[in-house]
């Protein structure tokens, strides 16, 4: 495929390749549980460097993915390789030097009970890295780094602003120099004028430790802002990918297009954005036959509800739609 | 010791509540002076002078010939005979006429003989708990001089058995709250860390466990063995656990979710690591808030248990045993009145310090 023959392999950070997630969902007592497919045969590529914007509404799979890569969840098919080399080769604390994640919520990732110092320290303490003595030099640089003072040191997380809090969490990320940094939703807890301030600090921090990011948003002004290629998901799916200018500029499938109308403008004068999206968020133990966006396409055609689209090459990146398929194109017509 | 800046935290706001540091320090010195009860309530003396030589009667056994006296088994040294043998360097008069022996000693010989002086040092209070006073009345005695708090119907110091009864109650609570304590926060931390099949399981075990009457099973077990200490101990953790299990376990169900805890595990840090340093000191309010309830319940439950003959040993110093023979002997109503204070001062001065304590830890409470 050409997005991958670009890349050599040892600049592929992470690749996810035909990976699955299913959670058995309980339907009451005796009846039997379903399945809920929160990732339907992922393939993706994080190359070192780059920041992947992951966009898609609530409950389109967005965190279950980053479950998975931090390795706190099992796929339940696929497989996962972090610097062409096999996911399940390692113990997770192998996967934690390397990958490391900044979470949503501020308020809820720093544990209330521990000071600063100890939350940053945690990852080195779990790692034995380095001597104790150094440990405090450490915690003064990386507070430096995330632009936090000094006397923060011994504070307890709450009595800090979401923004300092959100900057401890970087911090404690970045300590351990992981190459990849998994941003899920990091800014979307925080007020408006913190949240350029992190997105400044996670770009800066990027340029200077050489970090790879995968961002995972719902804010698509916060991704086009930072991001150097984009995957929309939709219901578990990748609908659509590819580098972030093409998609910004000429979104290919529906749903993208849907999506990237509904960016809310700064100008007053504008009128809230009409979206082309019809009904509501399918419910995802009981997707939709054939291309599950169907329901809330515009453009869907009878094809559409009965077969799954695969992703087709639409140069730069790829598409997951009947509509850019050139061979249904003809079916179609 | 180089105490963390959270642990300085805590005490320095734990100070700030007079209240409770107050309490803490009375506590300390009620408990620290039951704790040297055989120094404080004995008839031992604590220290005998005898021919020159000094003996210590608490923590060593005499035999009364050691003083000069007939029998081999231990020196009484409430008897008038052996305190007369003691004070006169171990006349053989002592034996047939102690009083009139003692009253010659003042003029330091005895039928113009030159004696070794001999004395006796008492503690504060001369009677132990199970002392039985030769009181020359009937046995509810009021309090007087000799019995600052009476006596009661077996003619036994009530001070004494109070004193006793103290550090009896307060060492059981310790046992049982500890044993209790630690088995229910591991198993609600386990549970709710866990969730799932897990978490079914022991809670329904739970359901069922709680719903034996342990009443009975302690009524039974006191039928077939003999109640000691240790037995009553064990007993009561074995039906006293899951009072903690249900807070810890649902402060647990939710930290499990939380980020920090997910953070956690990227790291690469174990499910027990987790448990125990991250989840576990978070459910500490929680459980530092039931704690005074637990406390002041074993307290309760013990006395109870003696109160209805079905706990300790009625010839232990028991403030159940002591609240019993206030019911049996209204007429001699500082019995009452005794138990009433002692638990009363001990229960409040227990729940003050661990509301302190439970405030103090309580990381979005802050003071000045």
């Amino acid at each position: 495929m050409g997005d991958r023959m670009m890349a050599e392999p040892q600049d592929i950070a992470l690749e996810l390749s035909g990976v699955s997630k299913t959670y058995q969902i309980s339907q009451g007592l005796f009846a039997a549980s379903k399945p809920l497919r929160a990732l339907d045969n992922i393939s993706l590529q994080l190359r070192r460097g780059e920041v992947l914007g992951l966009v898609g509404e609530s409950g389109c799979g967005k965190s279950t993915l980053a479950k998975v890569l931090l390795g706190l969840e099992k796929p339940t098919r696929g497989d996962v390789r972090i610097f062409d080399q096999p996911f399940g080769s390692h113990d997770r604390k192998w996967i934690a030097r390397r990958i490391q994640p900044i979470f949503q919520d501020p308020y809820s990732s720093l544990n209330p009970r521990k000071s600063v110092r100890e939350i940053i320290t945690l990852p080195l303490r779990v790692h034995s890295v380095g001597k104790t003595s150094g440990w405090n030099d450490g915690v003064s640089r990386m507070l430096d780094l995330v632009g936090l003072p000094q006397r923060l040191i011994d504070a307890n997380p709450s009595q800090m602003s979401g923004g300092q809090r959100q900057r401890v969490a970087i911090a404690r990320a970045l300590i351990m120099r992981p190459e990849v940094v998994i941003c899920d939703e990091p800014t979307s807890a925080l007020d408006v004028s913190v949240q350029s301030q992190i997105l400044n600090l996670l770009m800066d921090l990027r340029d200077e430790l050489g970090l790879t990011y995968l961002f995972i948003s719902h804010n698509l002004a916060v991704v086009e802002h930072i991001a150097s290629r984009v995957a929309v998901m939709y219901l578990g799916r990748v609908v659509e990918q590819g580098p972030a200018a093409r998609i910004f500029e000429t979104p290919k499938h529906p749903y993208a297009v849907a999506l990237l109308d509904s960016i809310l403008t700064p100008d007053p004068s504008m009128d809230v954005p009409d979206v082309d999206l019809d009904g509501n968020f399918p419910n995802p133990v009981d997707p939709p036959s054939g291309c599950t966006f169907h329901p809330r396409c515009a453009s869907a055609t009878s094809l559409c509800s009965r077969l799954r689209p695969e992703p087709v090459q639409q140069a730069p990146g790829f598409v997951t739609c009947h509509l850019h398929d050139p061979n249904q194109q003809k079916d179609m017509a | 010791m180089q105490l963390s800046p959270l642990a300085r935290r805590r005490l320095t706001s734990f100070r700030a509540n007079s209240r409770a540091f107050w309490s803490l320090i009375l506590f300390c010195i009620l408990f620290g002076f039951s704790l040297l009860a055989e120094f404080v309530a004995n008839d031992k003396p604590l220290i005998v002078n005898y021919r020159g030589d000094f003996y210590f009667p608490i923590v060593q056994f005499y035999p009364e010939t050691a003083f000069g006296g007939d029998f081999r088994t231990e020196a009484i040294y409430r008897d008038i005979e052996v305190q007369c043998l003691i004070q006169s360097g171990g006349l053989v008069s002592c034996l047939d006429d102690p009083e009139s022996t003692l009253d010659g000693l003042a003029d330091g010989n005895v039928n113009g003989q030159e004696i070794e002086r001999g004395w006796l040092l008492w503690p504060l209070i001369p009677y132990a708990y199970d002392t039985v006073n030769d009181l020359g009345r009937s046995a509810p005695s009021p309090p007087d001089k000799n019995h600052w708090l009476g006596t009661d119907d077996t003619a036994r110091d009530v001070l004494a058995r109070v004193i006793y009864g103290f550090r009896l109650s307060v060492n059981f609570t310790i046992v049982v709250t500890l044993a209790t304590s630690m088995i229910g926060v591991a198993a609600g931390v386990v549970q709710g860390f866990f969730g799932g099949a897990i978490d079914l399981f022991f809670q329904r075990l739970i359901e069922l466990w709680g719903s034996t009457p342990s009443l009975y099973i302690i009524i039974i077990v006191a039928a077939i063995w003999q109640m000691d200490f240790w037995l009553l101990a064990g007993l009561m953790t074995l039906f006293g656990w899951t009072a903690l299990v249900g807070v810890v376990r649902a402060e647990s169900l939710r930290a499990r979710n939380l980020e920090y805890i997910r953070a956690a595990r990227a790291l690469g840090l174990s499910s027990i690591a987790i448990m125990f340093r991250h989840v576990l000191p978070n459910a500490m309010v929680a459980t530092l808030t039931l704690l005074p309830f637990i406390i002041t319940g074993v307290i309760g439950s013990l006395a109870a248990l003696d109160y209805l003959g079905f706990g300790l040993p009625s010839s232990g110093p028991s403030l159940g045993e002591l609240t019993l023979q206030a019911k049996r002997n209204l007429q001699a109503p500082w019995l009452g009145f005794t138990a009433f204070f002692t638990f009363a001062v001990m229960l409040s001065l227990l729940v003050f310090i661990f509301e302190g304590v439970r405030d103090a830890f309580d990381p979005r409470k802050s003071f000045k």
